[in-house]
């Protein structure tokens, strides 16, 4: 079988009917990874023990003739910032280059429980910290596209994974658009769920206000499959909500005549490159095409939404990372001569110059003198971001923006320039910080063919409306241009 | 300049890191330049909005309850093993960087 644009149900059913075996398809799949990811280094540590006795369950229950659970026998890819037991879990650090979680995250438990087969864990930005997937201690990512650009991160590896068809849907995770602007620079479909959405236990945490797990996938149904098998409250993460998860595939078909779509010139100003625009604008005639009302919002405090997050971010990552000391688990430098001298050469020798710059701010913001004027006001600015929002869903159904300000950049180019860096996530932040769900999906690509992400951006616990309108935006596409 | 050598060492120290010469030197410079662009903050006036720290804080809560009883979603029945089973000690020590079966070792605490 071709493993190439696999989808979800393309593998439930041919496993199912016996074309071909779960066993079957993930061996192909190392085999794939095996030929395409040297170049690609999307991979950290394949569990392939783990993936073929998953494969085999499913394969005895499609020989007896049960019928499969919603992912049956779908190899997929788990961002190496979510605990997965005994397998080696390392947030791309060298802090946790040997950690062996003790048990799993409840999202990659929530997968498997629905019959996907892992076939290992990505790469990604050194504690989910970056925005291009160079800052993993272990090697970078280069996108599938143009191997002299980067994938965009922090969830590069999984992006990459599911562009390259080294895995037919893969897990990330979302704080500042890790999710998005990844699937945006690597053209494949990446949502972040509403904030609560999805439990958080067992991902390590990086900022906990703001952290999300989602899928990338190569189509909006396998990114709805995904989530509404991760999606609901579970006891072991207090944020979880509480809120029933709707069949997210089921709403997929339903009609987006009549939905009235925001358009906020917040997130066409300066700093835009042309062919992201030009295909953006293009992206939204389509949908107006579609009978959906285009209207105009406000959007004021985004200009301010960079600079609140990094302060919230940071003073999270701070107090998060407090907890890399060297005692229980993780990196413990050589040859201390007391406690504090092993903890500060465990963490200077350990954590990378991204992840040590975000420390001290977070720290500074934090700290005494500084609490008020950084660290509180960077909250007050959430709680403005936050009703802009609020008001602009009193008029629209969802809001459509570009996902990035432009497509994927080089390695290097912007590896020394932090602020240019933390500017890549212009318009994705925003979502993180108010808490409400937002996806990309692949509208266009530039004229070097490489790929532009539009982003649809929904109210809380909304998934169903966005991922509507990307479907119908994807099927339109398909149509017109024959794929 | 905001943040100097001294406050960089100051805060590094708060932090628990060392941090190299170079390292300082890149950070002033890099913290410097961060702390400039967020300045534009101050153009908002937030004398009367409240603080946002979380967002779960605004679905769930039952606002015609008092105190910690608005936040009863949250919670569960306090009862031991309710959610999962405690790790066993070999388990809990097996990521350990020095351990001696029983706890986790440490160099010296007490300095003298």
């Amino acid at each position: 079988m071709d493993v190439t644009s696999l989808t979800i149900d393309d593998v439930r059913s041919a496993v199912q009917e016996r074309k071909t075996t779960a066993l079957a398809l993930a061996e192909q799949h190392y085999a794939r990874i095996q030929k395409e990811d040297g170049e690609i280094g999307a991979f950290l540590t394949l569990c392939k023990e783990r993936a073929l006795e998953q494969a085999d369950r499913i394969d005895r229950m499609a020989a007896e003739g049960r019928p499969l659970p919603p992912l049956g026998g779908v190899p997929v890819g788990i961002k190496d910032v979510m605990s997965t037991c005994n397998v080696r879990t390392t947030a791309g650090s060298k802090v946790l280059g040997n950690y062996i979680p003790p048990y799993d995250c409840t999202a990659v438990a929530r997968m498997e429980a629905a019959g996907a087969v892992v076939l290992g864990k990505t790469n990604c930005d050194e504690f989910a910290m970056g925005s291009s997937n160079e800052n993993s201690a272990f090697h970078p990512v280069r996108n599938p596209h143009d191997l002299t650009r980067v994938p965009g991160g922090s969830s590069g590896g999984s992006a990459a994974a599911v562009a390259a068809d080294m895995a037919v849907v893969a897990l990330g995770s979302d704080t500042g658009g890790s999710i998005r602007q990844p699937a945006s620079f690597c053209g494949v479909v990446g949502l972040m769920p509403t904030y609560g959405r999805v439990s958080r236990y067992g991902l390590i945490a990086f900022a906990s206000s703001l952290d999300h797990i989602g899928p990338l996938a190569k189509t909006v149904k396998d990114a709805a499959t995904v989530l509404r098998t991760i999606a609901g409250r579970d006891p072991m993460d207090s944020t979880s909500a509480d809120v029933p998860v709707p069949d997210y595939v089921a709403e997929l078909e339903k009609p987006v005549r009549g939905l009235k779509l925001g358009v906020a010139k917040e997130y066409f100003g300066d700093g835009l490159d042309d062919e992201v625009r030009h295909a953006v604008e293009t992206a939204i005639d389509k949908l107006k095409g579609l009978g959906c009302e285009i209207v105009p919002v406000s959007l004021p405090h985004t200009p301010y939404a960079i600079p609140a997050y990094y302060l919230i971010a940071t003073a999270e990552a701070s107090s998060n990372l407090a907890r890399y000391d060297g005692v229980r688990y993780g990196y413990r430098a050589n040859g201390v001569k007391s406690l504090s001298d092993m903890y500060r050469r465990s963490r200077d020798e350990g954590f990378g110059a991204e992840v040590k710059r975000r420390i001290m701010l977070g720290t500074y913001a934090l700290s005494a003198g500084y609490y008020d004027a950084y660290y509180l006001k960077a909250q007050k600015v959430r709680t403005l971001l936050t009703r802009d929002f609020e008001e602009a869903f009193r008029q629209v159904d969802a809001i459509v923006t570009p996902t990035c300000p432009t497509a994927a950049f080089r390695l290097d180019e912007k590896s020394n320039d932090p602020l240019a860096m933390y500017l890549a996530d212009i318009y994705t932040v925003t979502a993180d910080l108010a808490g409400i769900p937002g996806i990309s999906i692949p509208c266009g690509e530039t004229k070097t063919k490489l790929p532009i992400g539009l982003q649809i951006l929904g109210k809380h616990f909304d998934e169903g409306t966005i991922l509507r309108v990307a479907y119908s935006y994807e099927q339109t596409d398909l149509r017109q241009t024959g794929n | 300049m905001k943040v100097t050598e001294k406050d960089v060492a100051y805060v590094a120290d708060l932090a628990n890191l060392e941090l190299s010469e170079d390292e300082r030197t890149h950070m002033v410079r890099d913290l410097n330049s961060i702390l400039d662009y967020i300045d534009r903050l101050n153009e908002l006036d937030t004398t009367n909005v409240e603080p946002m720290a979380q967002v779960s804080d605004r679905y769930g809560v039952d606002e015609s309850k008092q105190g910690s009883e608005r936040f009863a979603y949250a919670s569960r029945e306090d009862v031991l093993e309710g959610l999962r089973k405690s790790l066993s000690q070999e388990a809990a020590l097996t990521n350990a960087p020095d351990s001696d079966g029983t706890f986790f070792r440490v160099p010296k605490v007490i300095e003298r």
